[in-house]
C-alpha cells in the first residue's frame, strides 16, 4: 500500500516494485543463469580436452593394430582388440538382456496389475536400478569365476553389464507400454485377439520405437561401464575375438590401462580411446534422440 | 500422445484383424506368453536375492580368515599373512566424498532445473535439457583422465586457496595440500551427478499446476517469488529424493574416483590432502593384485557399499512414494 | 479504491497467432463488466491483457493501449509485477495454494508486499475472509490447508487472497464453472457486494449470470475458426439482453448459437 501513502502529486500505481524485492528477484536470476555455466564448464572441458588430446592417435594404426608386445612408453599401438572386445561385450549382454526385460516389463504392465508380485519385482527393479557397477562385476565374480569356476573372459563381463542393463530397459519398456492407450486394447480384445496376440500385434508395435530408443540409451549407459570390466575380462594386451574364451580387451578397460602409465605415448593412445568410446556413446544417443524426435513429429 | 490414439487406434484394428485370421492356438500360446513374462520377472527376483546370497557366501571365508576388526580397522592388509583389514576408512572416505559431492550439486542442479524451466526461452528448454543430459552420457572412465590429468593440476592451486583463507574450518585444514585428495574426488563426483539431479528436478517442476503459478503472478509476485510460493513448496520432496538417488550414484562411482586419488592410510577429515580411499575406488585399484583372501575381502567391502547405496536409494524411494499419496 | 480502465485500439497475438483485434472500451468503476462469447471469442485473452497476465504464455505480445485512470499498462516504465498487484485476479477453477495453510492463503499477497507483524496479518486476514464471506466457515480452522475446503469455499478463499491486497480492479474468469449452483450463488452474491468499492470485470459462459450480476455487458465473437476475436457490442446489461443493437448479439443469447 506504498502508493496510497506516498505523498506528491500523483502517485504512480505501476511504475515499480520496491527495489529490495527486484533486486532479489535479480539476483536469483543471476545465479540461475550462473548454475547453468557452471555446469557448462565441466561439459566443454571435457569435450575439448577429449578432443584436443584425441586427435593426436586418430590413425589408421590405433584402429587396426592392438597392444600386443607394445610397451607404455613405445608409440605406435591401437585399440584393435578392445573395441572387437567392447562390441562382442556390449552385443552379448544387449541380446541377453533385452528380451528379458522386455518380458518383465510386459508382465508387468500387461499381466501383474495390482498383484503382489508386480509390485515386488518393480520394487527391486527400483533397487537393481541403485546398484554400484563394481557390485555387480562383484556378483559376477563371486558367481561366474569363483563359484562355478570359470575363468575371465569377454562373457563374464557381458554377464556383468547384463545385470545394469536390465532395470533400466525394464523401465524404459514399462513407461512406453503404459503410454499405449487402453482403447488399443480394447479394440483388440473387442475382435476376439488373445491376449498374447494383443501384445505382440498391437501393444509392442505401438510402442516400438520408444523402446528402441530406450534400449539405444541403456547400451549407451553400460558401454562406459569400467569397473566391472575389470573385476570379470581382466586386462589383455592381444586380440581375442573369442568372447567366450580367455581375457579380452574393453575400450574402458583399454582407457584405465592406458591411464595408468605416465608414459606420453600411453596417456595419448588414453585419449584417443576416450575419444572414440565417446563418439560410440554420443552416436548412440543422438541417434536414440532423432527415434524419439521422428515418432513426436509423426504423431502431430 | 493423444493426437496420434485416433491415427493408431485403425492401424491396430487391422492388424488386430490379421491376427484374429491367423489365430489358431489362441489359448495355449496365451499361457506361453504369460508364463515367460512372468518367468523373467522371477529370474529378476532370483538375480537380486542371488547378488545378496553370492557376495556373503564369498565375503565370509575372508571374513574368518580376518584378524582385526572388520567394522573399525582403518588398515587394508588382505593379502598379508594374517590378513588383517576393516572397513572403517574406506566407509568414511566413500560417504564424506559422496556428501561433499552431494552438498556442492545439489544447488546448481536446482538452479539449472529452475534456468531451464522457468527462465529460458521455451524454445530452448529441450535442447538445453538436453546438453545437461550429455554430461551424464560421458562415461566415469573419461570423467577419471580428465579429472586424472587436468583438474588434479587445477585444484592444487583450488587446494592451497581454500587452505589459506579456510584453513579455521577443520575440513579445509591440515598441511601439504594438493590436488590428488577427497575434495578433488568430491568435484568429480559432483559433476557426474549434477545430470540426474537436475534431471528429476525438472520432472518435478514440471508437474507444478500452471494454476498455482498462475496464482502467484496473479497476486503480484516476481518470478522468484512465484517460485518460492508456488514451486518449491510443492517440489521438495521431489528435489529431496532426487538428491538422495543422486548420492547413491554418488557412493557407488568408481573408477573416477579410483584414478583421482592417490591412496594413503588413515581416517583424516582434512579433505584438501592428498589421499584418502573409497570402497570402490580400492576395489578397482587392489583387485589385480588380491590374493584369494583379499578377493573375498573385496567382496565383503562391495557388500558393505551394496548396503549403504541399498539403504539411500530406498529411502528416496521411500519419499517418492509417500509424496505420490499426498499429492 | 477502483478505478476505471480505457482501452484503445487493442490487439493481441500469441506469436504468430492474432488471438484479438482492435478493441475499444470503456470499463467503469466501482461497476460489474460482463465479458460474453462463444468459446475461442478472446474474451479470456482480452481479460489477461488488462492485467499483463497473457505474458506468462511464450511468444505474446501486445499492440494498443490501456490506461488505467492516467497510467497506461504497457507504458515503457511500468513493471507488469506491479501492475498486477494493483489489478487482482480470480481463475476458472479455485487455485489455493496446496501447501499453505487458510491463513498463509490470504496472507501471500500482503507477505510479498512486505507487511510484517503478526497484528496487522490477522486484521487484514480476517476483514479479507469477512469481505469474501468465508469467515464465518473457516474461523475456527485458519491453520488448517486451503485445499481441504470445498470448492465454493476454495474460490470464495481465492477471492479474498485477491482482495486482501486491496487491488483496484479484480478481474474474474469464469469463477462460477468448476462451482455447484448454491456455491455459484455465494460467489455472486459476493460479487454484488464487491461492487461498491472495487472494479470488477467477470468472463462468464453463462448468459443468465451475466445478466443477474453485471451492470454492462460486451459480448465479443469470432467470424470463424484462426480469425481473431472482437468486440461486437458492448451496453447496459438490460439493454444487451433486451434490445441489442446487433444481430450476431441477440443470435447468442436468444442460443441460436455458441
Amino acid at each position: 500500500m506504498s502508493a496510497k501513502t506516498a505523498p506528491g502529486p500523483a502517485p504512480s500505481l505501476l511504475g515499480s516494485i520496491s527495489p529490495g524485492r527486484k533486486i532479489k528477484d535479480k539476483v536469483v536470476q543471476g545465479l540461475v543463469y550462473l548454475a547453468f555455466v557452471i555446469a557448462m564448464i565441466p561439459l566443454v572441458s571435457v569435450l575439448w580436452m577429449v578432443i584436443t588430446r584425441g586427435v593426436a592417435r586418430l590413425d589408421m594404426t590405433f584402429f587396426t593394430k592392438s597392444m600386443n608386445g607394445v610397451a607404455g612408453r613405445d608409440a605406435g599401438g591401437g585399440a584393435y582388440h578392445a573395441i572387437i572386445g567392447t562390441l562382442e561385450q556390449v552385443a552379448i549382454s544387449t541380446v541377453i538382456a533385452v528380451p528379458l526385460a522386455i518380458l518383465t516389463a510386459i508382465y508387468l504392465v500387461e499381466y501383474g496389475r495390482d498383484k503382489r508380485l508386480a509390485r515386488v519385482i518393480s520394487f527391486f527393479v527400483d533397487v537393481m536400478t541403485g546398484i554400484p557397477s563394481i557390485v555387480a562385476g562383484l556378483f559376477i565374480l563371486a558367481l561366474w569365476l569363483l563359484t562355478f569356476g570359470f575363468s575371465f573372459s569377454g562373457f563374464a563381463g557381458s554377464l556383468a553389464l547384463t545385470i545394469l542393463m536390465l532395470p533400466t530397459v525394464v523401465r524404459a519398456t514399462e513407461e512406453m507400454l503404459k503410454l499405449v492407450p487402453n482403447d488399443l486394447r480394447e479394440a483388440s480384445y473387442a475382435l476376439g485377439v488373445p491376449r498374447w496376440r494383443t501384445v505382440c500385434f498391437v501393444v509392442l508395435p505401438t510402442a516400438f520405437t520408444g523402446i528402441v530408443t530406450g534400449v539405444m540409451l541403456a547400451v549407451a549407459r553400460v558401454m562406459g561401464e569400467t569397473a566391472p570390466l575389470l573385476l570379470t575380462i581382466f586386462v589383455t594386451k592381444a586380440i581375442n575375438n573369442n568372447p567366450f574364451e580367455g581375457p579380452q580387451g574393453a575400450l574402458p578397460t583399454f582407457i584405465w590401462d592406458q591411464a595408468s602409465d605416465p608414459n606420453t605415448n600411453a596417456i595419448d593412445r588414453a585419449w584417443t580411446g576416450a575419444l572414440t568410446l565417446i563418439a560410440i556413446i554420443m552416436l548412440l544417443n543422438l541417434a536414440a534422440r532423432m527415434i524419439t524426435r521422428r515418432r513426436k513429429i509423426a504423431s502431430r | 500422445m493423444t493426437s496420434d490414439t485416433g491415427v493408431e487406434s485403425s492401424v491396430a484394428a487391422t492388424s488386430a484383424g490379421a491376427a484374429q485370421r491367423r489365430m489358431s492356438t489362441g489359448r495355449a500360446g496365451d499361457k506361453i506368453f504369460a508364463n515367460g513374462a512372468l518367468g523373467s520377472g522371477v529370474l529378476l527376483l532370483a538375480i537380486m536375492a542371488a547378488i545378496a546370497v553370492f557376495l556373503i557366501w564369498k565375503a565370509i571365508p575372508a571374513l574368518q580368515a580376518n584378524e582385526a576388526n572388520f567394522v573399525t580397522d582403518q588398515e587394508w592388509n588382505p593379502n598379508a599373512a594374517p590378513p588383517t583389514f576393516g572397513i572403517a576408512q574406506l566407509a568414511f572416505g566413500t560417504v564424506i566424498s559422496s556428501f561433499l559431492a552431494l552438498i556442492m550439486a545439489t544447488p546448481v542442479a536446482i538452479g539449472i532445473a529452475l534456468f531451464i524451466t522457468y527462465y529460458a526461452p521455451k524454445r530452448l528448454a529441450s535442447g538445453l535439457g538436453y546438453i545437461v543430459d550429455l554430461l551424464a552420457a560421458v562415461p566415469s572412465i573419461v570423467y577419471g583422465l580428465w579429472g586424472l590429468t587436468f583438474l588434479v593440476t587445477k585444484m592444487d592451486d583450488v587446494a592451497v586457496f581454500l587452505n589459506d583463507y579456510f584453513g579455521w574450518i577443520p575440513l579445509f585444514g591440515g598441511d601439504s595440500v594438493g590436488g590428488r585428495s577427497i575434495f578433488t574426488a568430491s568435484v568429480v563426483l559432483a559433476i557426474m551427478i549434477l545430470p540426474i539431479i537436475s534431471s528429476i528436478s525438472r520432472e518435478v517442476f514440471a508437474q507444478v499446476p500452471t494454476a498455482n503459478i498462475e496464482a502467484a503472478l496473479a497476486l503480484g509476485a516476481t518470478r522468484w517469488e512465484m517460485i518460492r510460493m508456488a514451486v518449491l513448496p510443492f517440489g521438495r520432496s521431489g528435489m529431496i529424493s532426487a538428491s538422495m538417488l543422486g548420492l547413491g550414484r554418488a557412493l557407488g562411482e568408481t573408477i573416477a574416483v579410483a584414478m583421482v586419488l592417490s591412496t594413503a592410510a588413515g581416517i583424516s577429515i582434512h579433505v584438501l590432502k592428498d589421499g584418502g580411499n573409497t570402497i570402490a575406488g580400492n576395489i578397482a585399484n587392489s583387485f589385480a593384485e588380491a590374493s584369494e583372501t583379499g578377493r573375498g575381502a573385496l567382496i565383503a567391502s562391495g557388500l558393505v557399499l551394496f548396503l549403504i547405496t541399498l539403504i539411500v536409494n530406498m529411502g528416496a524411494r521411500a519419499i517418492v512414494a509417500r509424496r505420490k499419496e499426498f499429492v | 479504491m477502483a478505478k476505471r480502465i480505457e482501452v484503445s485500439g487493442l490487439h493481441a497475438y500469441y506469436g504468430q497467432v492474432h488471438a484479438i483485434e482492435d478493441i475499444s472500451m470503456t470499463i467503469e468503476p466501482r461497476s460489474v463488466t460482463a465479458f460474453i462469447g462463444p468459446s475461442g471469442c478472446g474474451k479470456s485473452t482480452f481479460l489477461r491483457t488488462l492485467n499483463r497476465m497473457h505474458e506468462v504464455i511464450d511468444g505474446a505480445r501486445v499492440e494498443g493501449k490501456v490506461m488505467l485512470d492516467t497510467e497506461d499498462l504497457y507504458g515503457s516504465s511500468v513493471d507488469p509485477v506491479a501492475v498486477r498487484r494493483v489489478i487482482g485476479m480470480v481463475f476458472q477453477r479455485p487455485n489455493p495454494f496446496p501447501t499453505m495453510s487458510i491463513y498463509d492463503n490470504v496472507a501471500a499477497g500482503l507477505k510479498l508486499n512486505g507487511v510484517r507483524g503478526k497484528g496487522k496479518l490477522d486484521e487484514v486476514v480476517e476483514r479479507s475472509l469477512r469481505g469474501a464471506n468465508l469467515w464465518n466457515e473457516v474461523k475456527d480452522r485458519l491453520s488448517r490447508p486451503g485445499a481441504g475446503l470445498s470448492g465454493g469455499q476454495q474460490q470464495r478463499l481465492c477471492i479474498a487472497r485477491a482482495i486482501a491486497v486491496e487491488p483496484q480492479v479484480l478481474l474474474m474468469d469464469e469463477p462460477c464453472s468448476a462451482l455447484d449452483p448454491i456455491s455459484t450463488l455465494a460467489v455472486e452474491d459476493l460479487v454484488a457486494e464487491l461492487k461498491s468499492q472495487y472494479t470488477i470485470v467477470i468472463v462468464t459462459h453463462n448468459m443468465q449470470q451475466a445478466a443477474r450480476v453485471s451492470d454492462r455487458t460486451a459480448f465479443f465473437n469470432i467470424a470463424g475458426t484462426g480469425k481473431p476475436g472482437k468486440l461486437i457490442e458492448m451496453d447496459e446489461t438490460s439493454k444487451i439482453f433486451t434490445n441489442p443493437t446487433e444481430k450476431a448479439t441477440e443470435d447468442y443469447i436468444t442460443g441460436r448459437f455458441g
